[in-house]
């Protein structure tokens, strides 16, 4: 892979807490343009790795270069302006906001509007935020909760937060987006659109998308690498198909049982 | 409630802003219905004082959710600058600007229009200074630290009067009298004097008035900019707003700066109403009571927090008097009413906390979460039963 079909390359990810690896020596990259999944057990410190891209926890040792520049040391908002986005694990919106407030919120490095334009209402900052509104009601129809702009994000239902998060990510205008478990309490049928949603984002919008998810199905369907973690290391990486016959990760999944018996 | 919220809803908000306007331009006339024991004009000067200065509490605590205990600081800053800069304090000099008062008198003088930018200016210096080591906190800690800095800057006040032999603050003494005010070009116009006396507690409520409109102006245009919706990102969730790309440094402080910037000009309308500083003014309890004021009335609602400050205000400065002599001459009593005001502020805040916990006007935002959780629990116990 050449330069500057990387998107993002982590190498040597370690992370530490206190006598505690949590991450071991992970070296990951992601192409542009890519579909990447990282899967694991419980605990095999996906979230953690996660946390190193977005700058909440800076790794103990390693190296995250993306988009062409060293991120390990950058505040989080930073990176958020660089165009990494990320959704959460537990649905983390801003309650009291409305679904419009809180995708309007992830625009925050793109608008202008200072403190004394604002106050002043300048015809500008008007026009910026009006313009800022009809943005984020388009991202709210293109996750598929149209016309719930004026909705605050704690009364929607579970379903339209996760496509609320999505659409508050999307707002960030990423060049990689980081989906941690997103279809989590999902249908199966929602899990299938979902795999049809994230290739459409991929093709449509051109965001390399980077998954950590527990439904195999919807891994295997969309992802074209997967990377398998287990306690902290990384175990495997390759196709979906290659990972699924992988011994290492049938064991580190189902037990050393479970190969013995196939054997 | 619901049948009056719904009567009230339907009043578009410009009718019912200029029916408070009306009112509020009317108080004067008004006024003497009531009398001078249960409403006098300087405890109506002071309400609106009052609620300048929670309206500045409100932007960093009702807005950014930051707690601030020491709030009284800015009030300080904003009343003494006011002080050192329209009086004969400093004799050694002399220099005037636009002042109303006499060029032959010593001292700083400068009109006062310029002051109340200038003190903003002043007490958002001093929210920048004292949130950039500060703002690292969270919640409890922060309060813990703004509480401090609430008590250590009177203190240096107290004892200012002697820095290397210099005489800054005049000790327990306080600064006084402060200048009028001029009223420059306005002074031309029918009805409005070219200089407010002392005494000319009319022309001086408007002018405090029309000020404080300006200021709820402010209060409301900054929530519906980026940095308002910055601010409400992190009073929900500050990690989720980093990683949002807000910069969470920048915009904590930008709440502490403006709002000590509007606590700065509170300070100066205190100054120029009462005539003297005294650092006894600004104490703990001052930093409490407006607190009070921002949570009695509704934490984040412009309008619920100026009522929570005319109440309490008019409550602090005439009506526990007031219902204390009532019941004194009624009953042949002799309680001393005004000295249970700590006791009846906790009963309020006790009660407020136990049925109307976002306040007298919450928030729309509030109130409308509120509603469908309190909608989802009925059902819950619907159908537990």
């Amino acid at each position: 892979m050449s330069e500057s079909e990387v998107l993002l390359d982590a190498h040597a990810i370690t992370v530490q807490f206190g006598g505690l690896t949590a991450v071991n020596a992970v070296d990951f990259t992601v192409p542009t343009g890519g579909i990447v999944s990282l899967i694991g057990p419980n605990g095999a410190g996906k979230t953690t790795f996660f946390n190193c891209l977005t700058g909440l926890y800076k790794p103990t040792s390693g190296s995250v270069v993306f988009d062409g520049r060293s991120i390990v040391g950058t505040p989080p908002h930073r990176i958020a302006a660089m165009g990494l986005a990320r959704t959460f694990q537990n649905i983390r919106l801003f309650g009291t906001m409305t679904a419009s407030e809180n995708v309007m919120v992830a625009m925050h490095p793109h608008l202008h509007g200072g403190l004394l334009q604002t106050i002043l209402g300048t015809p500008r900052q008007r026009r910026e935020e009006r313009q800022a509104k009809e943005t984020a009601s388009e991202l709210l129809s293109y996750v598929g909760i149209e016309g719930m702009d004026d909705e605050f994000a704690n009364n929607l239902p579970y379903g339209d937060q996760r496509r609320l998060e999505v659409a508050r990510a999307l707002a960030l205008r990423p060049k990689l987006l980081l989906l941690d478990e997103p279809t989590a309490g999902m249908n199966p049928l929602e899990s299938a659109q979902f795999t049809t949603f994230v290739r459409n984002l991929r093709d449509e919008r051109g965001v390399t998308v980077l998954l950590i998810e527990h439904d195999m199905k919807v891994v295997m369907g969309v992802s074209e690498r997967v990377t398998v973690l287990e306690y902290g290391a990384k175990i495997a990486e390759g196709t979906p198909e290659e990972v699924a016959s992988n011994t290492r990760v049938i064991e580190a999944y189902l037990g050393s049982g479970a190969t013995k018996e196939l054997a | 409630m619901a049948a009056l919220r719904k009567l009230l809803g339907s009043v578009p908000a410009w009718a019912g802003i200029s029916l408070v306007a009306a009112f509020m331009i009317a108080v004067p006339k008004i006024q003497p219905i009531f009398g001078d024991d249960w409403l006098p004009i300087t405890t109506v000067i002071l309400c609106v004082i009052y609620a300048v200065f929670a309206l500045g509490l409100n932007v960093v605590v009702g807005y950014a959710g930051l707690l601030d205990l020491g709030y009284v600081a800015f009030f300080l800053i904003g009343a003494y600058t006011a002080a050192w800069l329209m009086s004969d304090f400093f004799y050694q000099t002399n220099f005037h600007f636009l002042s109303a008062s006499l060029p032959a008198v010593f001292g700083i003088h400068i009109s006062f229009w310029l002051v109340i930018i200038v003190a903003a200016l002043h007490a958002a210096v001093w929210g920048v200074i004292i949130g950039v080591p500060t703002l690292r906190l969270k919640s409890d800690y922060l309060a813990i630290v703004t509480l401090g800095f609430g008590e250590i800057l009177p203190q240096v006040v107290r004892n200012g009067n002697g820095i290397g032999g210099f005489n800054l603050t005049n000790g327990t003494i306080g600064i006084g009298p402060v200048d009028p005010v001029g009223m420059g070009i306005l002074g031309r116009l029918p009805l409005v004097p070219h200089t407010v006396s002392p005494f000319d507690f009319t022309v001086r409520y408007y002018i405090i008035l029309a000020l404080g409109a300006l200021f709820i102006f402010v209060s409301l245009r900054l929530r519906v900019g980026k940095l308002g919706r910055a601010w409400l990102a992190i009073r929900e969730d500050e990690l989720a707003a980093s990683l949002m790309g807000v910069p969470l440094m920048r915009t904590k402080l930008a709440s502490y700066a403006v709002g000590a910037a509007i606590g700065g000009a509170a300070g100066t309308f205190y100054a120029i109403t009462v005539g003297t500083v005294n650092v006894d003014t600004f104490t703990f309890q001052f930093s409490i009571i407006v607190l009070a004021m921002v949570i009695v009335g509704g934490l984040g609602n412009v309008w619920g927090v100026i009522l929570g400050a005319a109440l309490i205000a008019w409550f602090n400065f005439t009506g526990l008097t007031q219902i204390g002599n009532t019941i004194n001459s009624r009953f042949g009593t002799s309680y001393d009413i005004p000295r249970y005001q700590f006791l009846c502020f906790g009963l309020v805040l006790v009660f407020m906390m136990l049925y109307r916990r976002d306040g007298l006007l919450p928030a729309a935002r509030q109130r409308k979460v509120r509603a469908v959780e309190s909608e989802l629990a009925k059902v819950g116990t619907e159908e537990g039963a």
